[in-house]
């Protein structure tokens, strides 16, 4: 009996220094990237693709160029199982390390990062994702989510539906429904689908499925066969995409009237099976491993067996995404040591960076991932970008590109998006002011 | 050794009621009091203290809520996520309508909200029990998430759907917001969590504690001594969902600085629910252990291999440790069924006869 004590004693000791060696010492020379990180949990089906791209293409550089201007970057995960409870822990747990960006891939932990990201000086980039009204880099000059915010998602949609009716206008009396997860990353568009459906006179029906009951939509999707809307747009991550999709096949709806925002992946789609050909899915950069930087990764990483990935999944769409996701980090990073002539560079200098990013054609090009995505440029007053995205159509096989760019609304996005931002600062009352200089044009 | 009550006489009924009977247990708890009010804040890392102590005594509170109606009354609830968020959310719009008053103020005020909403969602428990109680608190738990989904007053028409912190102060600090410094946050949820189960341990020990148990042990039998069974439930309810409203309150303005009606899902409710039945039913410190058993025991298997040196990818871990935490607690149900508090009586009993068991 006594050992068995002995034992739990012992434990209890090395249990409570573990808690308290969290906040090690770091090396100098290395730039500490955090990746917040879902491989576990309901939503691991899209967590685990973007997990590894975001990994890869930095483990990458690491291998390749040892780092970025010669700086290792130290990347570490935290698994968050998408749980914004777990998120916030994970940044209590990195803060500490000095993290120079930190990457929340949650609506929910996104929200609750953002302020702090101006106290601790760490910027926060959710891409194409978190607070849309975020995009005002005025009001939130620490936070950055481009290269497209939800409304500039759903306008683009609506921009596309418009095209296929022949114009916008055409849509009246025409029946849009919206299926979307009932959380802050589903409803934010529903304002401006209200406003647009007065305008335009379409008529709106909402479908929302709920967190906890992602897996079971047969009601939701019952309704949509005795409603017959004309177009269904989807915004769902995790499982909500799969069930989305299957489901609509069960009814029998109209594949090519299916029209999503730009999260699902491949696993989603190819579960539904081979009737799921047709469906459409918004995206912005291209699919595929055919880039000089992916076959890098192929070479250096994953064949090397430095990586997670399985090998026939380099260049899936949500892989692609978090290489992206990764393309934003380093550059923002290569540009703070341009800027400041640092080589370890810190968060407020990552700030810097991101600001000035501009990934011109030929600067994709050096990178090794010509025509991978359309240009973008940030500045200090504009976060986003509000890039152009195209539709994709899924082949049974594939991801194909089937549109031209198509823009977002820009004149309604925008309006929508000042007096959020205003709203926003009015309601935490306090907001800070921005402060930070602004250095560009670089 | 020394451990023993020997020669601690009581003269009145005062001692003999007291919540701490015996000397050293007085001097325990002060010395953890102590450890927690002055060397945690002192030596504690930013981690330690914002990630790891305030969540720990939040869920500690909401498990002592529990712990009122389930072990000690003996009405199942599975609503006490729902109840939680009854309090942010009262807390958010109080705070936001009126912010001049002090924001404890309003931590503690919207405790009744949440009471009120408990006592409400409690009457069905005059004339059902056990399982069957469980599934109508269960129904408030589903309707009040729904609320907190789909009317956009609770959340000042936000878009996102989410609650927000705004900056409060107490004595010139910041106390909930970004600038608040986690110490302060720390301190302030360990006096309201220290002085609510101070209050919690006089109310059981006392003549309403007494009435909630007679229930719970058998219903008829507390009627016929003329106990009301309408006031004993619905008051239990009350307090209960009185400690989860300031609960949740806390975990949104002192841990989370804003949340989605997501924070508060049926998730919340089991495992406040498992906290209170490996802490231990009716067992006021089996509460603090069961929170810490189902919270703080994650984290540390989450880093301990790192900490050891061990390179393992975190999802592996938290694989694993989905595992291990489920094998705990299957250990521990099996190998004292009564809980950790039960642990705790049967070592104070052994530290009694130490070092000659008889």
């Amino acid at each position: 009996m006594f050992k068995t004590y002995q034992a739990i004693a012992l434990s209890a000791v090395i249990a409570s220094a573990s808690i308290f060696a969290i906040e090690r010492a770091q090396a100098q020379d290395e730039i500490y990237v955090p990746l917040f990180t879902y491989r576990t949990g309901p939503f691991s089906g899209s967590g685990i693709p973007i997990a590894n791209g975001l990994h890869d293409y930095l483990a990458m550089l690491n291998e390749r160029d040892g780092g970025i201007g010669g700086v290792r970057l130290r990347i570490e995960e935290c698994e968050t199982s998408y749980d914004a409870k777990k998120g916030v822990e994970c940044y209590e747990a990195v803060k500490a390390k000095k993290p120079v960006i930190v990457n929340p891939w949650s609506t929910g932990t996104t929200l609750s990062l953002i302020p702090r990201a101006s106290v601790d000086k760490v910027p926060v980039l959710s891409m194409a994702y978190g607070l849309s009204a975020s995009a005002d880099g005025e009001t939130f000059p620490w936070i950055f989510n481009p290269p497209n915010t939800y409304w500039d998602g759903m306008s683009s949609i609506l921009n596309y539906i418009g095209e296929q009716e022949g114009g916008l206008e055409n849509l009246k009396d025409k029946k849009i429904g919206y299926v979307y997860l009932d959380a802050g990353f589903g409803k934010e568009p529903i304002p401006l689908l209200e406003s647009l459906s007065k305008e335009i006179g379409f008529d709106l029906k909402l479908y929302p499925v709920p967190a906890d009951n992602m897996q079971n939509q047969s009601s939701q999707w019952l309704s949509i066969r005795r409603d017959k809307p004309d177009y269904v747009v989807l915004f769902g991550w995790g499982a909500l995409n799969p069930t989305a999709i299957k489901e609509a096949v069960k009814i029998n709806y109209p594949r090519d009237k299916l029209i999503s925002i730009w999260w699902p992946g491949e696993d989603d789609v190819r579960s539904a099976g081979p009737q799921a050909k047709g469906i459409k899915a918004l995206n912005w950069h291209a699919v595929g491993a055919d880039f000089p930087a992916i076959e890098d990764i192929r070479k250096h990483v994953v064949d090397a067996g430095k990586s997670k990935t399985d090998k026939a999944k380099v260049g899936e769409v949500l892989y692609n995404r978090g290489l992206y996701n990764s393309l934003l980090i380093a550059e923002a990073i290569a540009n703070a040591q341009k800027i400041t002539g640092k080589k370890v560079v810190d968060g407020e200098d990552v700030r810097r960076g991101l600001e000035s990013i501009d990934l011109t054609p030929e600067r994709l090009k050096e990178l090794g991932l010509e025509g991978f995505a359309e240009p973008l440029k940030l500045t200090c007053k504009d976060h986003n970008g509000h890039k152009a995205t195209f539709v994709q159509e899924w082949d049974g096989d594939k991801w194909v590109r089937i549109t031209d760019p198509i823009d977002p609304l820009r004149d309604r996005v925008k309006p929508l998006l000042e007096s959020a931002a205003k709203e926003y600062a009015e309601k935490n009352s306090g907001w800070p002011k921005r402060t930070e200089a602004c250095d560009s044009p670089a | 050794m020394f451990y023993r009550e020997a020669g601690q006489f009581k003269t009145n009924y005062a001692d003999d009621m007291a919540i701490f009977p015996i000397l050293q247990d007085k001097i325990g708890v002060a010395v953890i009091i102590a450890i927690a009010f002055i060397a945690v804040p002192l030596f504690g890392n930013s981690f330690f203290i914002s990630a790891v102590m305030i969540p720990f005594l939040v869920y500690a509170l909401a498990t002592v809520g529990l712990n009122l109606l389930t072990g000690y009354t003996g009405l199942l609830s599975l609503g006490t996520a729902g109840f939680m968020g009854v309090g942010a959310f009262a807390c958010y719009k109080l705070t936001t309508a009126f912010p001049g008053v002090n924001i404890i103020v309003w931590i503690l005020i919207s405790g009744f909200f949440s009471a009120a909403v408990g006592v409400f969602f409690g009457l069905p428990s005059l004339r059902i029990k056990g399982f069957y109680l469980a599934v109508t608190t269960l129904a408030a738990q589903f309707f009040l998430q729904w609320c907190f989904v789909r009317i956009p007053w609770l959340t000042n028409n936000n878009v996102s759907g989410a609650i927000e912190v705004p900056t409060r102060t107490l004595f010139g600090f910041a106390i909930t917001g970004p600038n608040a410094l986690p110490e302060v946050r720390y301190l302030v949820v360990l006096s309201i969590v220290t002085v609510m189960t101070l209050a919690a341990a006089h109310l059981v020990h006392g003549r309403i504690g007494r009435m909630w148990m007679a229930v719970r042990d058998m219903d008829i039998a507390a009627e016929l001594m003329g106990i009301k069974l309408l006031q004993t439930k619905l008051l239990s309810f009350a307090v209960s969902s009185f400690y989860a409203g300031v609960a949740g309150a806390l975990m949104v303005f002192l841990y989370l600085g804003s949340a989605e009606p997501d924070v508060f899902s049926i998730h919340i409710s089991f495992l406040i629910l498992f906290m209170v039945i490996i802490g231990g039913l009716g067992s006021l410190i089996g509460s603090f252990m069961g929170a810490a058993f189902i919270y703080i025991l994650p984290i540390v298997l989450r880093y301990l291999p790192e900490s050891l040196g061990f390179s393992v990818s975190p999802a592996t871990v938290e694989h694993v440790n989905h595992m291990v935490i489920g094998a705990l607690i299957i250990f521990f149900l099996i190998v004292e069924p009564h809980g950790l508090a039960r642990l705790w009586q049967t070592a104070k009993q052994k530290l009694r006869t130490w070092p000659f068991p008889y």
